[in-house]
């Protein structure tokens, strides 16, 4: 076995764990190339017949070609898709003028939470990768969130030979990581591998292209010529600029990532 | 070639975040934003570059100077790719350290030169011993501080080695090294004329990652059963071996047998006709039994796993509240879950002094111990040594997992020890537990047998142990379960109440086989009616100084110990 062929299988064992001993669940799909990955995996693991929604949380401030990717990939796959927006936050005005963070927090993570709360899950499948930014690179795959949904990141239990975390009380829930292993190299070299339709923002246009997706407002075109899943290999390859830098939110303090993610961000 | 995963562990302090930032470092793996923010934070401390400083990716982190969490990190060579798991050395943080240590492919234990081993260093070998991580390597870090004295190296190597002899862990390797310095990490250095061994990065890319789970027996763990059409899917695993399309296999722990009539799969591509370790499938069977998760499926001529109610094992602890007899626990092994009750604590081990005690009633935190376990129901599960996946559990306490533990043997009964029996009587003794003077320690020992062992009339006995020298012929007087075994030409021969002993002129012992000073019929009353006698410890105390001699069969001798 390859490098890929382990992540693939560990990504598969996870996913079924995670169906097998958490009640209802739920997958977070961001339309970026991590989520489209997991709902690759998704679909292998379960042959064809994912067993669980994807959950989008629509900031309404999202670049208009992920929505219009996301609508036809649901509907080419016929996957079961839930989108929620945080209206009372929209209707508040909530918008980068009032401090990305806050922005982030009202529209992802509130929102974030709102579906959780509304749909009673008991896990939520997240792209997350250890190799993206400090804070992520101390999750667990199996990783509970209290009924505030906050993130105790200094009394994670351990986990040993993949016995993950599967007893917790009522009202918390888990947030599974599958891709928690997974390098930005490993997730292009596996679209490459699978031939699996990505969105092409990430493929350079005049020079520019995005390296990591979000909101309109607050994501920045990284200097490419990268117009290939060739190219972007090649060029991830030699970069040592970090993948999130182009991700406004972050730059506002040092230790903003892991702020949101305390409160419940993904 | 895939990633192969190594930890380092040592004492807190010994070097072991220097070398990694250093190891990260000089293969260029680190973005120059991190390097210079170090470089930052130096400058305005006024302080030296701290290589361990690159590793660290919290703010709390920094602040306290410690690792909280393991951390991940990737790098690669011209050979390979790496994933190191940084494993704090900080004694609070048993729980991460063996979270990383548990999936390592090798293990790096760090030691300081100048300090030696130290109290983390051992516990940290141990741990890895216990964890089944059969490749450890020795850094003998600081040697610019004992100016590269190739004697201080050959001392701390020694020792080290002494050590993990007494764990049955052979060192691949032993390197002498300088974090600070960035000698022999991936340049080889002037100030190591004597040492002809490889850098660390030399080391590194020499470990074979040769699969061993390939060639070995099947074993498939039960995840799940799907039924997303008219057929039945069963998903999982392959933990070792391989299996094909039209494999005849079993079920276990049942043992139903059937065969494989298809792999599914999602895409035409992914088609295929067998599998084999590492990969998750799922496969259609012949004969739709109600299979179910966490049985485990072998091929039909393999060896089969053990099935059992109660196993023995080494358990490291890591709850908030003490493991005791009685409790129960979830036991989590491969899939399957099971209530498991403590049935008895053979004996602890504290973690960090290796300080055993026999017998004990509760295993604290960070304690290490042999445990025997009653399950709810049979479960299919493999000794450790055998295979690993099918060999090791965690134990669940109320929500959280609070220790982790590999299977030693099966246990088909309750464990008892030495048991002397004739019909319905039955009678233990414990002649057979070896005494020693631990000259480590400084205190005497007295180590209890592991098995089960049952004797009847007719049995042949051991009369030499590491211990004890029995006679061929000789009678065990049982004061307080008030029973005698006569032994004759070193097998047992009668086995009785003991108000129905006749006094022979012969050697008499206790269960524990201290000699008896009685020589006449006269004086074996006497000495059966003082010790009914017998009111209180005191009592008991100079009762056995009258009437027992340590050393009449048995010899103190001295020995070292730290392990189970
Ligand atoms: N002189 C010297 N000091 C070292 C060396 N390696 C590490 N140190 C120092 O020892 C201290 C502890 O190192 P660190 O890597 O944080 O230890 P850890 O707790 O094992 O991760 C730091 O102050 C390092 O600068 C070395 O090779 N030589």
């Amino acid at each position: 076995m390859n490098k890929l062929d382990e992540l693939e299988a560990e990504s598969i064992f996870i996913l079924r764990e995670a169906y097998c001993k958490l009640g209802k669940l739920g997958m977070l799909w961001s339309i970026g190339k991590d989520s489209t990955v997991l709902l690759w995996l998704a679909q292998k693991a379960f042959f064809g017949h994912v067993p669980f929604p994807f959950i989008h949380v629509d900031t309404l401030r999202k670049i208009p070609a992920m929505i219009e990717y996301r609508d036809r990939v649901a509907k080419e796959l016929g996957i079961k898709l839930i989108v929620h927006t945080n209206w009372d936050a929209v209707k508040m005005g909530a918008s980068p003028a009032l401090g990305r963070l806050e922005c982030c927090r009202l529209l992802k993570t509130e929102g974030l939470k709102q579906v959780v709360k509304k749909y009673g899950f008991d896990g939520l499948i997240v792209g997350v990768r250890r190799d993206e930014e400090g804070s992520r690179s101390k999750e667990r795959v199996f990783s509970e969130r209290n009924a505030e949904d906050s993130w105790d990141y200094t009394n994670q239990p351990p986990e040993l030979w993949n016995q993950f975390k599967t007893d917790f009380p009522k009202g918390h829930h888990i947030r599974v990581h599958p891709l928690l292993s997974w390098t930005e190299l490993d997730i292009w070299q596996y679209i490459r591998r699978e031939n699996i339709p990505i969105i092409d923002l990430y493929f350079s246009k005049n020079g520019k292209r995005y390296r990591s997706l979000g909101c309109e407002c607050c994501t920045g075109k990284i200097d490419s010529d990268a117009d290939t899943l060739d190219k972007i290999i090649a060029e991830l390859k030699t970069t040592n600029v970090g993948e999130r830098a182009g991700r406004a939110q972050d730059n506002e303090d040092s230790y903003a990532l892991q702020k949101l993610r305390r409160e419940g961000y993904m | 070639m895939s990633e192969l995963k190594i930890v380092f562990v040592g004492h807190v302090d010994h070097g072991k975040s220097t070398i990694i930032g250093r190891l990260l470092h000089d293969t260029k793996s680190l973005p120059q934003g991190v390097v210079d923010k170090v470089q930052r934070i130096a400058d305005e401390t006024g302080k030296n570059f701290e290589f361990a400083y690159l590793l660290d990716a919290f703010a709390e982190e920094r602040q306290q100077g410690i690792t909280i969490d393991m951390t991940q990190i990737k790098f690669s060579t011209r050979a390979r790719e790496y994933l190191i798991i940084d494993a704090p050395g900080h004694k609070e943080f048993l729980k991460n350290m063996i979270s990383g240590a548990a999936n390592a492919n090798a293990a790096f234990l760090v030691v300081d030169a100048q300090a030696g081993v130290q109290e983390q260093s051992r516990r940290h070998a141990y741990l890895l011993s216990l964890l089944g991580i059969k490749k450890i390597f020795v850094l003998v870090n600081k040697m610019d501080l004992v100016g590269y004295s190739e004697q201080r190296f050959r001392t701390v190597a020694d020792d080290i080695k002494i050590f993990l002899a007494s764990l049955s862990v052979t060192p691949e390797k032993i390197i002498p090294l300088s974090g600070i310095a960035g000698d022999n990490i991936t340049r080889r250095s002037e100030n190591f004329s004597w040492y002809t061994g490889g850098t660390l990065i030399e080391t590194l890319d020499k470990i074979s990652d040769v699969d061993e789970k390939i060639s070995a027996t099947l074993r498939l763990p039960i995840q799940d059963v799907y039924k997303f059409d008219e057929r039945r899917i069963i998903a999982g695993r392959i933990e070792s071996g391989s299996l094909k399309i039209g494999d005849k296999i079993k079920i276990f722990p049942e043992g139903r047998e059937t065969f494989i009539t298809e792999l599914a799969y999602w895409q035409e591509r992914d088609k295929k006709k067998s599998a084999r370790a590492g990969e998750s499938v799922g496969i259609i069977v012949a004969d739709e039994f109600f299979n179910k998760r966490g049985e485990i499926i072998t091929l039909s001529d393999d060896k089969p796993p053990k099935i059992s109610n109660r196993l023995r094992a080494s358990v490291f602890w890591m709850g908030k509240n003490f493991l005791s007899v009685g409790k129960s626990y979830k036991l989590k092994l491969a899939t399957t879950e099971v209530e498991a009750t403590v049935e008895k604590i053979i004996r602890t081990v504290d973690a960090a002094t290796l300080v055993r005690q026999e017998n004990a009633r509760e295993l604290k935190r960070n304690d290490v111990g042999e445990i025997i376990f009653k399950l709810k129901d049979k479960i299919a599960f493999d000794e450790f040594g055998r295979f690993q996946a099918t060999g090791r559990f965690v134990l669940v306490d109320g929500y959280d997992v609070a220790g982790g533990g590999i299977v030693l043997s099966a246990q088909t009964a309750e464990f008892e020890g030495t048991i002397f029996r004739n019909g319905e009587l039955s009678f233990r003794a414990e002649l057979f537990d070896e005494f020693y003077y631990d000259v480590e320690r400084r205190e005497f020992t007295q180590v209890a047998e592991t098995e089960n062992k049952l004797y009847e009339v007719g049995d042949k006995i051991p009369t030499n142990g590491f211990s004890f020298n029995y006679p061929a012929n000789f009678d065990i007087i049982l004061l307080n379960a008030a029973g005698f075994v006569k032994i004759r030409g070193a097998k047992v021969d009668s086995i009785g109440q003991l108000e129905d002993y006749v006094f022979e002129k012969i050697p008499l012992m206790n269960g524990r086989g201290f000699g008896l000073k009685v020589n006449s019929a006269e004086s074996f009353a006497e000495f059966l009616r003082r010790f009914k006698a017998i009111e209180n410890v005191r009592e008991l105390a100079d009762f056995s100084n009258k009437y027992f001699f340590l050393n009449q069969f048995r010899e103190l001798k001295f020995y070292f110990d730290y392990v189970i």
